[in-house]
């Protein structure tokens, strides 16, 4: 979906991208991430061409981005940031039919369109819909930064780090949304941020950049277990590498079907690091799983997890 | 309270009424003026009705000010843009030589180049008005936030798009703060035109001074005075209708 090709990038003598090459297939959630300066951001914008690259090639949808008008491309690319840039002057509503509204919709369809949205990201369209934005939480606001990056049903979302500046309680509330919004509409998105949690939940993906390089790509599950050098094994941190490998690990590859126990059941896509959580606090070995319609189909147990 | 008696309760109505009265009804004040200037013959200005002074000056204010908003505007405009950044420094460099040249000194100069009347008195008001308009501008579009830029241009508006539905609207109203200083400044330096023969409110101030007529003096000021509070509550008027969303 997105092949980024010997991408370089420098502002005077500061190569903030060098030689940088990424694919990114069509339904990965990519996850750039890295400190500050390392290149990330610059990479993300130069996707939707908010910033010029000095070489390389970078195509979406196998259409090379500079060989379209940069207002026509940018309204095929979703975009979500984290100051999150709502126009204050306009209604919750006006903001999400941004883009629909410059793609010249049908009035009506976009109003579906703004009240399928706002259901999605569980903001009443009743209530939601003729607010301004100062009228609205941090997370409310967000909420609707995202779903007016996705307003126009756009192939890919670029996000640069929507959720660094919400309370820790909202943005795990955000990373749930947007992983169920994944999971669901199936679109391609690159994400960045600093915070290896994040990434770790959410990517299907990660690449680690140092220096406008990649230093490793790969799923989070290989990038926690075969560090390729001490850069990422740094970065990932040596303490709680254990609890970082339960979090990206599901209950379902550990799963004893048939087998039944008492209390009240998981989730089988609930993280190994949620059943600990949950055994400890419950003071048992041994909890039952559920799938998806709710039935009890196995049992979770201590020894499984450090298999 | 109902509309009604907010409207009632509004200064800008009594005001506003105030100054229609003096400006039509002069001669009611003449038993008063009378009694305080003993002696003082005529005891209102007659030379001209004032409402046609009013008429006048309200004319130079409006083509200036109109002026100097389109042309102060559009500098603003043009120096926020990344085509324009350059000449941010020149422009305020320009409208600031406009501010400390003094109207009357810019009097002097147009008056042998254009005449007498209306026209050297529009020159200096254009000039003296341009600065808090292009001042307020440009600080009012360099004030739309930087994600709200960003987020704009990522979505893919236009420059054109971005300039008339995000960053005016958003500038709006420090703009209009930029436009009511220069058009309340206008109204009272616009009396300076009268000395090169413009008709103003002023014209029976620097007749009232030449003659020695206090009551035309006062008469003079008075309404210029209200004149511009009238104009100042207006325009703070438009300034909360403008900014009805604000937090």
């Amino acid at each position: 979906m997105i092949e980024i090709d010997q991408v370089s990038k420098s502002y005077g003598d500061r190569r903030v991208v060098d030689r940088l090459s990424l694919t990114i297939d069509v339904g990965e959630l990519c996850v750039l991430l890295g400190s500050s300066g390392c290149g990330k951001s610059t990479t993300l914008r130069m996707i939707n061409r908010l910033i010029p690259t000095d070489s390389g090639s970078i195509r979406v949808g196998g259409e090379d981005v500079t060989r379209v008008p940069a207002e026509a491309l940018r309204r095929r690319i979703g975009y979500a940031i984290q100051s999150i840039g709502l126009f204050p002057h306009w209604t919750v509503e006006d903001n999400i039919a941004t883009v629909p509204r410059l793609l010249k919709w049908h009035e009506a369809r976009v109003r579906d369109r703004i009240g399928e949205l706002l259901e999605l990201f569980r903001l009443d369209p009743e209530t939601y819909r003729r607010k301004y934005p100062h009228q609205l939480s941090g997370g409310e606001q967000q909420r609707v930064g995202v779903a007016r990056a996705l307003a126009a049903d756009p192939e890919v979302l670029l996000m640069d780090e929507p959720f660094a500046a919400v309370d820790p309680i909202t943005r795990d509330a955000l990373q749930a949304e947007l992983g169920h919004i994944h999971q669901t509409t199936g679109k391609t998105i690159v994400f960045v941020t600093h915070d290896i949690e994040e990434a770790l939940r959410l990517a299907t993906v990660i690449a680690i950049m140092d220096r406008g390089r990649i230093v490793q790509l790969g799923t989070p599950l290989d990038i926690l277990e075969h560090p390729t050098n001490d850069f990422v094994r740094e970065f990932v941190g040596h303490q709680g590498l254990g609890l970082k490998l339960l979090s990206v690990r599901k209950i379902s590859d550990r799963l004893r079907r048939g087998e039944t126990a008492e209390g009240e059941p998981l989730s089988l896509d609930a993280s190994l690091a949620e059943a600990l959580s949950a055994m400890t606090a419950r003071r048992t070995p041994r909890l039952p799983v559920s799938d998806a319609e709710g039935r009890k189909i196995g049992v979770i147990a201590l020894p499984d997890l450090v298999r | 309270m109902t509309r009604g008696r907010r409207f009632l309760g509004s200064p800008v109505l009594w005001v506003g009424l105030l100054f229609a009265t003096l400006l039509l009804r002069t001669d009611a004040l003449r038993p008063v003026l009378h009694r305080a200037f003993p002696g003082v013959e005529p005891v209102i200005y007659n030379r001209d009705s004032f409402l046609a002074l009013f008429l006048s000056q309200l004319g130079l204010v409006v083509v200036a000010s109109l002026a100097a908003s389109l042309i102060g505007v559009a500098l603003a405009v043009f120096v926020t843009r990344p085509a324009g950044r350059d000449f941010r420094p020149m422009a305020s460099a320009l409208a600031t030589v406009g501010q400390t040249f003094p109207p009357a000194a810019v009097l002097a100069i147009a008056v042998p180049m254009v005449g007498f009347g209306a026209r050297p008195t529009v020159i200096a008001l254009f000039l003296y008005g341009l600065l808090p308009i292009v001042e307020n501008a440009v600080a009012g579009l360099e004030g739309v936030p930087q994600g709200v830029c960003e987020a704009a241009e990522g979505m893919g508006l236009s420059a054109w798009q971005r300039l008339h539905q995000v960053d005016l609207p958003l500038a709006a109203p420090v703009i209009l703060a930029g436009i009511r200083v220069s058009v309340t400044i206008a109204i009272g330096t616009a009396t300076i035109g009268s000395t090169v023969g413009a008709l103003t409110l002023g014209t029976p101030i620097f007749d009232g001074l030449v003659a020695n007529k206090l009551p035309f003096v006062i008469e003079g000021a008075v309404l210029v005075a209200l004149f511009a509070i009238l104009t100042d509550m207006l325009f703070a008027r438009l300034e909360r209708w403008l900014r009805p969303v604000a937090g």
